[in-house]
């Protein structure tokens, strides 16, 4: 029996196909302009028995083909435990999400906060910065200065960030520098919403972000807590739903 | 073939062309929201027929009524005492703020970070979109937030010095009583001189009486909802206590009363709007106004049911009758500041009582979860969210905050949260 899950992100869309348990397939593309069809060329890709969608557009799939959904908020709670099965608390940094969920010992979400409707402290926000300064997303941050150089990015929304970093930029401050400000912009803005939640070991760092390497040290510094990110972090949300699609 | 009120919407100086696509774009989500609904009530027809006519027969029922001499008074906080409104024959309207619409206009006197639904009043106003402000002869406004009290400053200047500003104190102490009593009769002077009329005793008991049914149906639809499965979608119980504000008392009463026969037959035959045992949603915090359905349609959109709202359009608007037993003018009209006095705004400090309404609408109403709803910049609700939810996880019940106004741009998100915190309820999480 082949189960599948999709993760229809602002940014990506993930898929996992599972066969008798076992992860067979991984496949992550771009969400472009007609997710629908990016949808239907994964899925053609290994065709599913049984197949449950999550993430920003899994209602394009519900809608169109009549797939269950779940949240991606269950999707990744359920995908990170499967990987690391003590994890109470989970920072998923998405496309244009940012998640902070707490589970219980048994693994049920029981709480969650969500940033606001903006872009500030997601991956949009770093993607942006990332262009701004020439960097490629990927990399990004193991260019970071360790020192912080005495400088701050100040502005929370995107837009005026970016004009921050611009006028960084012309006051000739190295670019380093200025992508550690950054990185150090998105944690604070990150760490007031998961402030808003019992912190409980062990944490997980999941969604595009958690390959940042600077993202990863800086949440271990300010938590003073040890970080668990998987070799895979993309993945969390499509293998929770393939793996819900298989106990349902 | 529809009558044509062009005529009259002209008469009344709107902007016809924005007018005709504003009427366009509610009709569209009246559709898609509403009529899109499975096995609703026989008697929500007439409450289709009412949003139907909205701005047409209902506006012209009131330009008929001025052509009788009687006033139309606009209003936009329960706090305004309608009793005395119709004591003196007055027509009573809660004016249009539930949409974004001219916003781009009320940004020029207003801050943008003001909350949606004082943008909307202003907006209407500027874009010419709204017939009631037009038909008014006295807009009441009241001192329930920072922005609104000074928002009416300029839309005194706007609507050429119709505003007429009730002052709401902001401790329900000695003091503060005696201060809004004298605000009531210094209204009821107001709306004597507005008409040339005297308050009599004999209307000022039939005023009480139409005012008190009103109370007593709604009261009644919304004990209808504690049933499960409710027989009654959030959504409809919503657009009714939205209708409330601006339809003839008499006729509203007779068909929310019509209503409630009905669902009484349908619990007792248990047809219900969603399967029974479907999450039950209580939402408390901001106002509603009308056409403001997204939190409504999100939440019963993702298989939910909403049971109660405690909000200026609902619970507080109905929750308390007046007692009527007085003899005289000046007893009645202290009676009925007193009355209004136990609704529980956000604007007072403390504000206990609004915490004890939460929590016991949330038990009568079964609430599986509370979602507390403020639109942004609505400080007082957003600032009692922090309490509200500490009352209710006491109660084991899940609590969802959300801040929102009334764009479109956050609906996927708030369907995530939505959904989730469904799940949560789902797999059987208490606080």
């Amino acid at each position: 029996l082949k189960i599948g899950g999709i993760d229809i992100g602002s940014r990506y869309i993930k898929y996992v196909l599972l066969a008798d348990i076992h992860l067979v397939e991984f496949q992550r593309r771009e969400t472009g302009y007609n997710p629908l069809s990016v949808c239907r060329e994964l899925l053609d890709c290994g065709k599913p028995d049984k197949l449950v969608a999550t993430g920003y557009g899994r209602h394009l799939l519900e809608i169109h083909d009549n797939i269950e959904t779940i949240t991606e908020i269950k999707a990744v709670a359920r995908g990170a435990r499967a990987v690391f099965p003590h994890c109470r608390t989970i920072i998923d940094i998405g496309g244009q999400d940012t998640k902070i969920i707490s589970l219980n010992e048994d693994g049920t979400v029981i709480n969650f906060e969500m940033n606001d409707r903006c872009a500030a402290g997601t991956g949009r926000f770093l993607e942006i910065m990332a262009r701004t300064l020439g960097y490629n997303m990927e990399s990004f941050g193991d260019y970071c200065s360790n020192k912080n150089g005495g400088i701050k990015v100040n502005s929370l929304c995107t837009v005026f960030a970016e004009s921050e970093v611009v006028s960084l930029i012309t006051k000739g401050e190295k670019r380093e520098v200025i992508a550690n400000a950054l990185h150090e912009s998105i944690v604070n803005k990150v760490i007031a919403l998961i402030k808003r939640v019992e912190v409980k070991d062990d944490i997980v760092f999941a969604g595009g972000c958690a390959k940042n390497s600077c993202l990863k040290r800086m949440f271990e510094e300010r938590l003073q807590r040890k970080i668990y990110v998987h070799e895979n972090p993309y993945m969390h949300a499509a293998y929770g739903a393939a793996l819900y699609a298989m106990e349902n | 073939m529809p009558k044509d009120y062009k005529m009259m919407w002209r008469d009344l100086d709107l902007n016809l062309a924005a007018h005709e696509g504003l009427l366009g774009v509610l009709s569209d989500a009246y559709t898609n929201i509403y009529t899109s609904q499975k096995d609703r009530p026989e008697g929500m027809k007439y409450f289709d027929f009412v949003i139907s006519e909205v701005h047409s027969l209902r506006i012209e029922e009131i330009v008929e009524a001025r052509k009788q001499g009687r006033k139309v008074i606009g209003t936009f906080c329960v706090y305004v005492p309608e009793e005395l409104i119709l004591a003196v024959d007055g027509v009573d309207i809660g004016l249009c703020a539930g949409a974004e619409v001219g916003s781009d206009e009320a940004e020029k006197y207003i801050p943008r970070n003001t909350c949606a639904l004082i943008k909307a009043f202003m907006g209407f106003k500027l874009a010419g979109l709204c017939p009631y402000i037009q038909t008014t002869d006295l807009i009441v406004g009241e001192t329930t937030c920072d922005g609104k009290k000074k928002a009416y400053e300029i839309f005194d200047e706007l609507t050429g010095g119709k505003v007429y500003v009730m002052e709401i104190p902001n401790k329900k102490d000695e003091d503060g009583i005696t201060l809004w009593r004298n605000e009531v009769r210094r209204f009821a002077d107001r709306l004597e001189e507005l008409t040339g009329r005297k308050i009599s005793l004999e209307k000022l008991k039939e005023a009480s009486r139409i005012v008190n049914e009103k109370r007593k149906a709604l009261q009644r639809l919304s004990l209808l909802r504690a049933f499960d499965p409710s027989p009654v979608s959030g959504l409809d119980a919503l657009l009714i206590n939205q209708v409330s504000f601006y339809d003839d008392p008499v006729r509203f009463t007779a068909k929310v009363s019509e209503l409630c026969d009905e669902l009484d037959e349908r619990v007792r035959r248990r047809i219900g709007v969603a399967g029974k045992g479907s999450p039950r949603i209580l939402i408390s915090g901001s106002p509603m106004a009308i056409p403001n359905w997204k939190l409504h349609a999100i939440i019963e959109g993702s298989g939910a049911t909403v049971v109660g709202e405690e909000s200026c359009v609902g619970e507080r608007n109905f929750g308390t009758l007046l007692h009527d037993d007085f003899s005289s003018i000046e007893e009645g009209v202290q009676k009925i500041a007193d009355r209004y006095m136990t609704i529980n705004c956000a604007c007072f400090t403390p504000n206990e009582g609004r915490l004890k309404d939460i929590v016991s609408m949330a038990k009568r109403l079964k609430a599986d979860g509370v979602i507390h709803y403020a639109l942004q910049f609505c400080t007082p609700y957003m600032m009692e969210s922090y309490k509200a939810k500490k009352v209710v996880e006491a109660m084991g019940v899940p609590f969802l905050r959300i801040e929102t106004d009334y764009s479109m741009e956050d609906m996927g998100q708030l369907k995530t949260r939505v959904e989730a915190f469904l799940e949560m309820i789902g797999n059987g999480v208490s606080a």
